[in-house]
């Protein structure tokens, strides 16, 4: 992991990181407006967007996408997986497009998965896939939402 | 949802390009007007489609490494109001209720990113205290296999 010399962050990269996990702006010079709101200048912004993001503090800036408004259907599965098989059973999960997420957690139910699918056919149809491996697993999906996908505070 | 919305996000969900007028750069290719690109993405926000706008972050980069998926066994009567306490914490960056199993009880989920360990066990007990539920597990991840955003 890059840790973190170089990862001295100034206070304008602060602003910056703290303004754009929501409210990136929407129009035509998004840069230079958020320069406008802390004070600095587009190219500024931009300068110090390329370092972070070359840092890997920032991943992208672009549209996180909802499964559900897409019409697609997720759920998270636990899977009671012995120790000898989970490497070989984690790539095979990890090799459908539509995992997200994969976890070793301690526990009987190590495994742990996120599946977004593009609908719900497509879901049951990969449940169906993953019975036929024969671990005992648990489908849990979301019944309500109460938090999703904050952001961090630098 | 339209054909050129599902450009529009494949396009941009690696991210936009880091130059003064990123929405003209998506409009040349997709043949229409900035202001359109721009539209678009905004009624895809207010539809849904799109969650948010905005940066992804590496977390990990910046120190914040250890992540722990806490479970907890809520009655169902109190749900909905456990579920806001849990959600007003800072560390709490997730927080659902999913169905639960006659061998699996846990029915609140809470993912804790902290710093460290103890810093996430810490957020446990204070959300513990605050919300009176005590039978909870913390599920630290030992390994990732995978993780990516949701994409199309």
């Amino acid at each position: 992991m890059t840790m973190i010399h170089e990862l001295e962050l100034d206070d304008t990269d602060r602003q910056l990181i703290n303004l754009i996990q929501l409210d990136f702006p929407l129009d035509s010079r998004p840069f230079r407006t958020l320069g406008d709101q802390i004070g600095t200048s587009e190219q500024e912004v931009i300068d110090h967007l390329k370092r972070l993001t070359d840092i890997g503090v920032i991943r992208r800036i672009g549209p996180i996408l909802n499964t559900k408004g897409l019409g697609g259907a997720s759920t998270l599965i636990a899977m009671q997986v012995p120790e000898d098989a989970i490497d070989g059973v984690a790539s095979w999960i990890n090799d459908f497009d539509e995992v997200s997420h994969n976890y070793l957690r301690p526990g009987a139910y190590n495994i742990w998965f996120t599946v977004s699918a593009s609908s719900k056919e497509r879901l049951h149809e990969m449940v169906g896939e993953i019975e036929a491996l024969g671990h005992p697993f648990l489908e849990l999906p979301v019944t309500r939402l109460f938090k999703i996908g904050v952001k961090f505070e630098v | 949802m339209d054909d050129l919305d599902l450009k529009l996000i494949k396009l941009t969900q690696d991210g936009i390009d880091l130059v003064p007028e990123p929405f003209k750069e998506i409009a040349l290719e997709l043949a229409i007007s900035e202001a359109e690109v721009i539209d678009r993405i905004e009624v895809l926000v207010e539809s849904g489609v799109i969650r948010r706008f905005g940066a992804s972050i590496g977390h990990r980069v910046l120190g914040i490494v250890a992540n722990a998926m806490c479970v907890w066994n809520v009655p169902d009567d109190r749900v909905e109001e456990v579920g806001a306490v849990m959600a007003g914490f800072g560390e709490v960056t997730h927080c659902y209720e999913r169905v639960r199993y006659p061998e699996w009880d846990y029915n609140l989920y809470a993912m804790i990113h902290a710093r460290t360990r103890e810093e996430c066990e810490h957020t446990a007990h204070d959300i513990s205290r605050a919300t009176g539920i005590s039978d909870y597990i913390l599920l630290f991840s030992e390994k990732e296999f995978k993780k990516t955003g949701v994409r199309i």
